[in-house]
């Protein structure tokens, strides 16, 4: 590995050394991002240099003897704050620079030059940030959701799981401010604990074709980072206050940021979030409040040639679990899917009481980078993690106020990467992490540990490209391997030991033969190897094509390999496997893109073949003293998945828009041919939109969504009940019906010191107060979904 | 681009893989802790003995589960036929017996009296049962009862105990709510 990167270094050198010319020109063109008029009176400036334009009428500026290489461009406008943006410099240049100016003048300028997205022949989405801002008071997997081929896994209202065409949990992997969230993403009931209102900057890739931040990433890759830090002598803020009817609380949020022409930036940012018991449109939810508290402090230096930032974010929630949907065995959960009422409704209270979650974040990150001339930009990062998660369940006696669950997860990370962007038409990143991960679970539970401690090392490289073949066509790729060693001491009972056959596979791995239990000692270690490569080509400066291929692969997680035992909140025994081994996606995507100031539209399908697909399933039914209770087990089996997502919008006329969603998916196990589970239902969304800049701003939404019903589901499974003391059929399976729902957004700006520094917004959810369930939210089993919502939201940028 | 050109001097590869290779020992180093701590579930139920008295003699049931919420399933043994048209007095026993010697906790439910009752369900041949206790506040608890025979047949009887149930209640097991430590159904032949 050394030798490779020294000789890569080296070549990197030689290669610079041809190529230092400074005659080249640079025509640039500034225009608005919403509209493409041209932007006059805009100061550009080469950082490093005291060459500095101002943009004609026509919004160009012309740089002459420009060096060949990489430079960075200062852009700075009269109603904007300064940008910078990197150019590569080969010979005469042209960029095209958009200035986002009118909407967000005050928080966020954005810079977006041609390559807008991470990947360049992957399926994204980006949420604007108007988007971030009304899911401010919601999660993270809320807003996700207003992306087309987004949805999400649910445990109620307060706990979301993004899911990506059609995956979810340890499939999608979230980049928190570049740091790779881990906080045991493994399980259903498992929120990412990350604050939306911290990082806003908000981007998803869809599938594993973002191969610098894992090869693992079968679903997709979200990416949360920072706005963009202005940089001047400045102090700026923005504090953000929600109300919601439904719940009866809110949530404030406030960022200030102090930053220096320098370059230097200091930030903090801090949220707190109230809710108490929601509603339905019948019914009280009882005990489904959430208290979330998130603090993040950011301090850094930006430069061109050098940079480092170190932050630390706390995250840290209690959220109530659905006081009905704690159940004792089949025939509750049995009585509770035939009755059409929870069977436990309290008055309304803020108070959070058992089953509930609680559950703590914490994340560390020091980084640093350096760009060499003629060669590229390096980087390097440490990060640490800490979640902490309890889990709360109904308990009697002296065990009433003890966890039912309570794991620590701490994780190191160092990672390096150098990206050679000196050559004309080729980027290379390549890069190098380490990761050891150390899982504690307290025995002070009194409950035998689903999840056993364990320690898990990784050890991951890869390079991507991306080569400019002509002005038209790009082709990029990557590749990638990574190592896990799993080690864990877990205890089995004898009988499940038995049951399960590992008496005969892994009778090696017996370290102790405590009578009922045995502790054992399971080591296992993946090798898994990702690539991808595909294109992107422009058919003319408005119609795009992308496609890509990528093949991942990704390490069982712990769940999967090692859950054993009965989750009392959800009252079902889940059974992992230790002969779990990798799962293969091979996944091709199309995207066919059109944008124009009229009207424009994605239509991106997409085939994902996975092997050994490792799925969760109810598989029976097991019978205690206590009763009988579901079995969910996870297998192996061959999967697909088939589906397209389309967005299309049109500008009717300079006020209204009107946009409109569509995302379906199929999953099919290919070995049984019997459909998938928890795979979401077809969805359309519908909005139609009136804004006008000349009055305060204002804009108008309503929004609608129509959710399919699932046809294609599981057979659902055959229990013996032993209270009707008969075989009956549980319908754990059976999706609702589909439903329809409207929402309803007014927005407007006023100015108290700054031109629109002020922004209300009022909205409504569920507007018809419509009686529904979803097939992805885990609780639909015992009650409705969230009722109407009214929120109110202010915001005030300083 | 003068500045920049210095830090290409500086630069040095070794360096940078040393920092590098230092952090990811740093990284690896193993922790070799000591096992863990092994958890054994207090207050587990295995075993409910039910012995129902009466002068054409006695009969047991059983119902034991020894690996708790493991695999196997309770094993449930029932001594013999129950005679027809008869009351029988019932008593309740419950042990631990992943304890040696096995831990009576009956006796914990009899001193708890208030957080737990038994809950008796029967059908077919079984015709009835009737609490023949209470707790300390009148409430029935139900590890004596009673339960009487119809005709010739087969029947059911189905024996739920519930910790911190709401007390008084109905007599029903939705309204009484609680904690579920038992659910136990026996099938039973009248002859």
């Amino acid at each position: 590995m050394k030798y490779s990167i020294l000789l890569f270094i080296a070549f990197a050198f030689g290669n610079t050394l041809m190529a230092q010319e400074c005659s080249s020109i640079l025509i640039g063109e500034i225009v608005d991002f919403h509209d493409n008029s041209p932007l006059s009176g805009a100061t550009v400036t080469i950082t490093g240099t005291s060459k500095q334009l101002i943009s004609s009428a026509e919004g160009k500026f012309t740089f002459k003897d420009v060096c060949n290489g990489v430079i960075e461009l200062e852009v700075s406008h009269p109603d904007c704050k300064s940008q910078f943006k990197t150019i590569r410099i080969n010979g005469d240049t042209y960029e095209k620079i958009r200035l986002e100016h009118h909407l967000e003048e005050l928080d966020e300028v954005k810079v977006t030059g041609t390559a807008d997205n991470i990947t360049t022949s992957a399926q994204e989405d980006r949420l604007s940030l108007e988007d971030v801002e009304k899911f401010s008071g919601a999660s993270l997997g809320d807003a996700l959701k207003t992306m087309t081929g987004v949805s999400s896994l649910n445990t109620g209202a307060n706990i979301v799981k993004p899911v990506i065409q059609g995956l979810n949990g340890s499939r999608i992997l979230i980049l928190n401010n570049n740091v790779r969230m881990q906080d045991m993403e493994w399980g259903e009931e498992h929120a990412p604990n990350v604050d939306i209102n911290a990082n806003q900057n908000i981007s998803i890739i869809k599938g594993a074709a973002a191969l610098e931040y894992g090869g693992d990433a079968i679903g997709g890759v979200i990416i949360m980072n920072p706005l963009a830090v202005i940089r001047s002598d400045s102090l700026y803020g923005k504090t953000q206050m929600n109300l919601f009817s439904n719940g009866r609380g809110g949530n404030l949020t406030s960022t200030l940021i102090k930053s220096y022409e320098s370059g230097l930036y200091i930030k903090g940012q801090g949220s707190y979030k109230r809710l108490g018991d929601l509603q339905a449109p019948d019914y009280l939810l009882s005990n489904t409040g959430i208290q979330e508290k998130g603090i993040a402090f950011t301090i850094g230096k930006r430069d061109f040639v050098q940079g480092w930032e170190a932050y630390y974010s706390l995250f840290d929630s209690d959220i109530g679990i659905l006081r009905a949907s704690h159940i004792g065995n089949v025939d509750d959960l049995i009585e509770a899917i035939n009755s059409e009422e929870p069977s436990i409704i309290n008055d309304f209270s803020y108070d959070i009481i058992r089953p509930n979650q609680e559950v703590t974040h914490h994340l560390g990150k020091l980084n640093y980078y350096r760009r060499f001339e003629g060669l590229g930009k390096w980087s390097v990062q440490y990060d640490f993690q800490r979640n902490r998660r309890f889990e709360f369940d109904i308990r009697v006696g002296d065990d009433a106020n003890k966890a039912s669950i309570d794991l620590r997860l701490t994780t190191h990370s160092l990672s390096t990467d150098i990206k050679i962007d000196s050559n004309k038409d080729l980027d290379l990143k390549i890069g190098l992490l380490g990761r050891y991960q150390s899982n504690f679970a307290n025995p002070a539970t009194g409950v035998r540990r689903l999840i056993p401690d364990y320690d898990k090392y990784d050890l991951g490289v890869f390079a991507i490209t991306e080569y400019e073949l002509s002005e038209d066509l790009t082709i990029d790729g990557g590749l990638r391997y990574d190592f896990s060693r799993v080690d864990s001491k877990k205890f089995y009972r004898t009988s499940r030991w038995e049951e399960r056959g590992y008496d005969d596979d892994f009778s090696d791995i017996i370290l102790d033969d405590l009578g009922t239990q045995l502790l054992t000692n399971p080591i296992f270690d993946y090798h898994n190897v990702s690539a991808t490569g595909g294109l992107k080509y422009n058919f003319n400066s408005n119609d795009l094509v992308r496609l890509n291929y990528s093949f991942s692969q990704r390490a069982p997680n712990p769940s999967e390999l090692f859950s054993d035992g009965l989750h009392h909140s959800a009252a079902r025994i889940e059974l992992g496997d230790l002969r779990i081994k990798s799962e293969s996606a091979s996944k091709i995507s199309l995207s066919l893109e059109k944008t124009t100031d009229t009207w424009g539209y994605t239509i991106a399908p997409f085939f994902n073949s996975i092997a050994d697909f490792i799925i969760l399933e109810p598989s029976g039914v097991e019978f205690t003293i206590r009763g009988a209770f579901p079995v969910w087990s996870y297998r192996q089996t061959d999967a697909q998945l088939l589906g397209i997502d389309a967005s299309l919008y049109n500008n009717w006329t300079s006020t209204i828009r009107t946009d409109h969603k569509f995302s379906w998916v199929r999953g099919t196990d290919r070995e049984t041919d019997i459909p998938l589970i928890n795979i979401p239902a077809a969805n359309l969304s519908n909005a139609i939109s009136y804004s006008n800049s000349k009055w305060k701003n204002l804009n108008i939404s309503l929004e609608s969504q129509y959710v399919f019903e699932q046809q294609r589901f599981p057979p659902n499974i055959l229990v013996f009940s032993p209270q009707q003391q008969q075989e009956v059929e549980l319908n754990i399976n059976t999706p609702p019906q589909a439903y329809h729902l409207l929402a309803l957004d007014i927005e407007t700006s006023f100015t108290i010191t700054n031109d629109n520094d002020f922004k209300i917004g009022l909205r409504a959810t569920n507007l018809l107060n419509t009686n529904y369930r979803d097939y992805l939210n885990r609780q639909r089993y015992f009650v409705d979904d969230l009722g109407r919502n009214i929120s109110l939201r202010l915001i005030y940028n300083y | 681009m003068k500045t920049i050109a210095n830090f290409k001097m500086n630069f040095n590869p070794k360096t940078v893989l040393g920092l590098l290779a230092a952090g990811l020992l740093t990284v690896s180093c193993s922790n070799d802790d000591d096992d863990p701590e092994v958890v054994n579930e207090e207050e587990v139920i295995t075993t409910m003995n039910v012995t129902l008295t009466a002068a054409s003699g006695n009969i047991t049931l059983q119902s034991q589960d020894l690996d708790g919420d493991g695999p196997n399933a309770p094993v449930i043994d029932i001594s013999g036929n129950l005679a027809a048209n008869t009351t029988y007095s019932g008593s309740i026993e419950l042990l631990n017996e992943t304890e040696s010697p096995a831990e009576d906790i009956t006796e914990e439910v009899a001193e708890e009296d208030d957080e737990h009752q038994f809950f008796f369900s029967a059908s077919g041949a079984v015709t009835g049962t009737d609490y023949a206790d209470a707790d300390g506040d009148g409430n029935p608890l139900g590890i004596l009862f009673t339960l009487t025979t119809g005709d010739a047949g087969n029947g059911t009887l189905q024996i739920t105990l519930r910790h911190e149930p709401k007390k008084p209640n109905d007599g029903t097991l939705s309204d009484a709510g609680g904690e579920t430590d038992i659910a136990q159904t026996f099938n039973v032949v009248i002859e």
